[in-house]
């Protein structure tokens, strides 16, 4: 017995050590603030108990308002040709521009028969005076206007929307907890609060990235520079065709410019997934599949334009120039020059759907913990002070075997804070609650087992013997107890978010660190115990 | 006669307790019922006046945030006692600098306030007499850089999630029980959790406190030690009932209780003196925090003897009644 003793004390040091390393890394030195340093690096605080980034973004509605007119313009354009109207255009007379100026919301028909004028009106009236005001112009033309109302709803829509795309790109594993709120009144601005600013830039670049997928109608180029591309079209770009430049593949020098048309065919939420995966060359690509309804419109359009060029365009750069060469239905590939992260940050940008709109950096500055510095080191003073009363209680209360409670408790503590450390969870207030339940059953699993051990004595039972009963009978009501806590938890983590799922997160490893301790370390140290007590001497406890 | 061991003296409550339980089940119930309608009816004014069951604070509500410069380094303590001196209760406030200022005088006062226009400027002077008139009399408008209404913090959409979270863990654990135990134990625990949650969240109203993110995180903490009790409790009752065929329901509810009284009492009253210490040192911002905490558990182990037990017995004699065999004793062979 003694044998199996000394294995399975080596087990529980060998845990210890690597959950202290857990908590710790590596350390640079053994001093107080060498060992400071590398638990903060390893465990990350939340923003109530350390502060971090604050960031101000401001979304650019406007081309959410945009995208909602050009979708207008492709169906109005449909619903002309199906009613056999004729008309020479339906365009955007002044479309957004990059420096946010123009006005997206408005549409104009030309060149319609003016004998045909009544029925255009109830046409476009029937279909699209819910959100536009429809305005017939004297020369056969026609001016749709989308209403305030309407626009103003759908900005705040685009900001609310922003505000979940946000939060899904900062947060996938859910558990870096950011805050993200709106912020001021009707400027549409967001605030987003960021725990810990290490790897900002690289926040900022998921945050920010509108990840647009579109893919355009070419109608003309590569072309060396701008002049030569609008010198393809006569001199002047017309209303529905716009300039792209290519980022092109590594190596290439020149740039080149397309001219594509300004509608895509398939764009945004159209994309149904995306994921990374490898071209037929063994290069990192994307893979994407296409809504339904996209696959059909898609489908469509490639079957009436093979041998014509289609141009993949990411975050408003071309990404790839292909010529259709049969029909394609909804699923695809894009291929470029990327590497393995770039592909899996844009599939992730992907899913996690387009952001409505873009997003400007505003304001970039570092908050104090939001419970306020002061109160986290009372409530931390606090903590370790009931911490200590338990351990002295233990002591007194159960004698030697408050030894053997108060060893599995600070296992406890050390286990979970490894767990932390390597999972990179960030710890938070509600994440101390669940500390808190955890240390709370823990010392539950405890007493259950001691006052079982009491009661075998009582009842005359022999020392090992009164061990082995009273763990045998503790063991029921342990396991139901935390495996009932840890279905809970795991609900709460799937469902849950923000702090109910960082409550999840330490409580689930903090029972599964009790489980081991205080059944498997209790155990054996119980057992050593009992090893060394003479004949006729009696538990300790 | 027990020997007692070589003569030590072991400290040891709870010997032999032999208290009739089940025969204070009206006290009981009067307790409860007393203390949740009397919660039931606050929140209910509280409804009626501020359009919540509970006062809330900045995170479900939103409100007003001042960015106020100070002539020197700020005193975050001193100006959180002012705040509270001018009665404006529940100010987050937090440093703040720009990333390429090594330091900077700046802090962010936020207050759960209306979020409209007229609120903005009623923020600013409510900040601005406070800290004139009890940190430095010295601060005017021009230490005021920047005015703003922030949402709150938990949208409606995070407030559903978290509510239907918390459903389908109870939900869970009640499944998880009736595996374990029977139908009746998972549904007495789940009551349980339910009736805990119910005063913890009356008391709030009671006390006219807010309720913030990390409130609802100690509501959770106290379902889930309710449900420790109980289980515990429950466990002992399922051990006795194999062991014993011929007392009754009510007599083996009776000495489980009793048996695990000793185990209760250490347990609770270990980790209520934790969160006792957290309430009275853990410092003022804490205080909605630890004060769920300390109802929560005096009341979570209250309920394991007092509603999740008496329900199994209750449930028993209503079948009884209806001629229904009594499904209880005869538990499934749960296994060991």
């Amino acid at each position: 017995m003694k044998k199996n003793l000394n294995s399975r004390i080596a087990l529980i040091i060998a845990v210890l050590v690597i959950f202290i390393y857990g908590i710790f890394g590596i350390p640079s030195g053994l001093s107080g603030s060498a060992l400071l340093d590398s638990i903060t690096k390893r465990i990350h605080l939340g923003l109530d108990l350390r502060g971090g980034a604050h960031l101000i973004l401001q979304v650019v509605v406007k081309e959410a308002v945009s995208d909602e007119t050009d979708s207008a313009v492709g169906r109005i354009q449909q619903d002309l040709k199906t009613a056999s109207l004729t008309y020479s255009q339906v365009y955007k007379p002044n479309p957004l521009k990059p420096d946010g100026s123009g006005q997206p919301e408005l549409i104009r028909v030309e060149g319609t028969a003016s004998a045909k004028s009544n029925d255009i009106r109830s046409l476009l009236d029937a279909k699209y005076s819910n959100e536009y005001d429809v305005n017939g112009g004297s020369d056969g033309s026609f001016t749709i206007t989308m209403k305030p109302l309407v626009e103003q709803a759908l900005e705040k829509k685009t900001v609310q929307q922003a505000i979940e795309t946000i939060r899904d790109r900062v947060d996938s594993l859910g558990v870096s907890e950011p805050v993200i709120q709106e912020y001021g009144l009707g400027d549409n601005q967001i605030l987003v609060e960021l725990p810990g600013i290490e790897d900002l830039d690289r926040v900022k670049n998921i945050i920010q990235s509108t990840a647009r997928l579109e893919i355009h109608p070419v109608v003309g180029g590569p072309y060396q520079d701008e002049q030569t591309a609008l010198g393809s079209v006569g001199g002047a770009l017309p209303a529905d065709e716009e300039l792209s430049h290519f980022s092109g593949m590594t190596g290439s020098d020149a740039d080149s410019i397309y001219v594509l048309q300004r509608v895509p065919v398939v764009a945004g939420s159209d994309f149904r997934s995306a994921d990374p995966g490898t071209s037929a060359n063994g290069l990192p690509d994307v893979r994407f599949t296409l809504t339904n309804e996209a696959g059909d419109r898609f489908y469509e359009y490639t079957s009436a334009n093979v041998g014509h060029a289609m141009a993949v365009v990411l975050g408003g750069r071309v990404r790839e120039v292909a010529n259709i060469k049969s029909a394609i239905r909804d699923s695809g590939e894009i291929e470029g020059s990327f590497s393995a992260d770039e592909v899996a940050t844009l599939s992730k940008m992907l899913r996690t759907g387009a952001l409505p709109a873009s997003l400007n950096y505003l304001e970039d500055r570092t908050v104090g913990a939001s419970l306020g510095a002061d109160s986290v080191k009372e409530g931390v003073t606090a903590a370790v002070v009931g911490v200590l009363l338990i351990m002295v209680f233990m002591l007194v209360y159960y004698r030697g075997s408050g030894i053997n409670a108060d060893l599995a408790l600070f296992l406890n503590l050390v286990i979970l804070l490894g767990f932390m450390g390597f999972s990179g969870a960030t710890l938070t207030l509600p994440g101390i609650a669940g500390v808190i339940l955890t240390i709370g059953m823990g010392v539950d699993s405890n007493v259950l087992i001691f006052e079982r051990i009491r009661e075998e004595v009582r009842a005359g039972k022999a020392p090992s013997a009164a061990v082995d009963q009273g763990f045998a009978h503790a063991w029921v009501t342990i396991i139901d107890t935390h495996v009932t806590t840890i279905v809970s938890a795991a609900i709460l983590f799937l469902f849950g978010t923000g702090p109910v799922k960082g409550f999840a997160v330490t409580l689930t490893f903090g029972l599964a660190a009790n489980l081991f301790t205080a059944v498997y370390v209790s155990r054996v140290i119980f057992e050593a115990h009992l090893n060394k007590l003479k004949p006729g001497e009696l538990v300790s406890i | 006669m027990l020997r007692s061991q070589e003569g030590r003296e072991s400290v040891e409550l709870f010997r032999s307790v032999n208290v009739d339980w089940l025969g204070k089940k009206w006290y009981f119930l009067l307790f409860s019922m007393v203390f949740s309608v009397a919660g039931i009816i606050s929140m209910g004014l509280h409804w009626q006046k501020i359009g919540s069951p509970v006062p809330l604070g900045v995170d479900f509500r939103g409100g007003t945030q001042i960015q106020v410069q100070f002539n020197s380094a700020p005193d975050i303590n001193r100006i959180r006692q002012a705040m509270d001196a001018a009665g404006i209760k529940d100010a987050s406030i937090q440093p703040i600098r720009n990333l390429d200022q090594a330091t900077s005088n700046d802090v962010l006062i936020s207050l759960p306030e209306q979020t409209n226009e007229a609120a903005l400027d009623a923020g600013r002077e409510q900040i601005m007499d406070a800290l004139r008139s009890h940190y430095d009399s010295s601060i005017d408008t021009k230490n005021i850089r920047n005015v703003q209404v922030v949402g709150p913090t938990v949208g409606k959409q995070l407030e559903k999630q978290a509510g239907l979270a918390t459903l389908y863990s109870m939900l869970g654990m009640l499944i998880y029980l009736w595996f374990r135990f029977q139908l009746i134990y998972g549904v007495a625990a789940v009551v349980a959790c339910f009736h805990d949650t119910l005063i913890t969240v009356g008391a709030f109203a009671l006390t006219n406190q807010e309720i913030s993110l990390t409130v609802i995180a100690a509501i959770l903490t106290l379902v889930g030690y309710s449900m420790n009790d109980t289980i515990v409790v429950f466990d002992r009752i399922r051990e006795n009932l194999r062991l014993s065929r011929r007392e009754t329901l009510s007599d083996v509810v009776n000495r489980s209780i009793n048996q695990t009284l000793s185990r209760t009492v250490l347990t609770s009253g270990l980790t209520f003196i934790t969160v006792l210490s957290l309430y009275v040192f853990g410092g003022q911002v804490l205080k909605g925090f630890s004060f769920a905490l300390v109802v929560g558990i005096l009341i979570g182990t209250y309920s394991s003897i007092a509603v999740a037990a008496p329900m199994l017995v209750a449930w028993q004699d209503w079948r009884a009644g209806k001629g229904k065999a009594a499904v209880l004793p005869a538990a499934k062979r749960a296994k060991a």
